[in-house]
């Protein structure tokens, strides 16, 4: 048992270490780890800047899935983004009204499809922004979603 | 160390649909306790999913992400019995690396 469970503290370390290493490498040359400016900036074009564009285009490529209209828990609010604009390398998620207005920024390597699914707090009805980087451009697709009880609280 | 992450990861057509459900708080530092003090701000801030070492998603997440993240996307090149594995740095430093095979 003893040595069952070394075994399993040694793989988990060395299996530590190989990410750690890993994540911090590849992300280098995307992005430099978690973006404090682009969590802390308060509007979309503060984002848009603090992500590395210069200024952004509207679109109409990017759909928005099943996110519903009118959510009843903003708590967890599911929101579904695709891009069919060509050569997307990044897609981020923009909640206008919450205290902290980025909310997540996904890098898309190719071979992986454009479309995230991911659920979401909001504190309030907001408009959402999607943030679609593509071919080195920046596209933004906006959506209200109201919200009935907020979920910051 | 956090509760194990939950990954499903199937073949559909010629894609890998990838579903993710992680165990985290995502405490947004806007909550306060019964006694009115804010409770810190603690949330997962970026992930990574590799398929056999290569990336396939890379996520920088903020505190509005719900409790216990959900994720879902998919990707080409992967096959049955490939490795897939999730792994993710929260704001205290915290990690948690769970791997699955592909079915």
């Amino acid at each position: 048992m003893r040595f069952h469970r070394r075994t399993i503290l040694k793989l988990s370390g060395a299996a530590t270490l190989a990410s750690m290493a890993g994540a911090l490498r590849p992300r280098a040359a995307v992005a430099q780890g978690w973006n404090q400016t682009a969590f802390s900036g308060k509007s979309l074009d503060d984002i848009v800047k603090a992500l590395g564009g210069d200024g952004y285009t509207r679109t109409t490529a990017v759909s928005w899935g099943a996110t519903p209209d009118i959510a009843e828990n903003g708590a967890a609010v599911q929101v579904s983004i695709t891009s069919t604009l060509p050569k997307t390398e990044a897609i981020a998620v923009v909640i206008e009204k919450n205290p902290g207005p980025l909310a997540a920024h996904f890098d898309v390597p190719s071979g992986t499809e454009a479309a995230i699914v991911t659920r979401f707090k909001m504190a309030q009805t907001s408009n959402v922004h999607a943030v679609v980087k593509a071919d080195g451009k920046y596209f933004v697709s906006t959506r209200e979603i109201r919200v009935t009880f907020g979920g910051c609280g | 160390m956090a509760d194990p992450t939950r990954i499903r990861a199937s073949m559909q057509g010629d894609k890998v649909l990838v579903r993710v459900l992680m165990t985290h708080e995502m405490e947004s530092g806007q909550r306060k306790d019964a006694d009115g003090k804010i409770i810190p701000a603690h949330f997962i801030r970026e992930v990574s999913v590799r398929h056999n070492g290569r990336p396939v998603l890379a996520a920088q997440w903020g505190p509005a992400v719900s409790k216990n993240p959900f994720l879902q996307f998919a990707f080409v090149g992967g096959k049955p019995g490939d490795r897939l594995q999730v792994s993710w740095v929260d704001s205290k430093g915290d990690t948690r690396i769970d791997e699955t095979a592909i079915s």
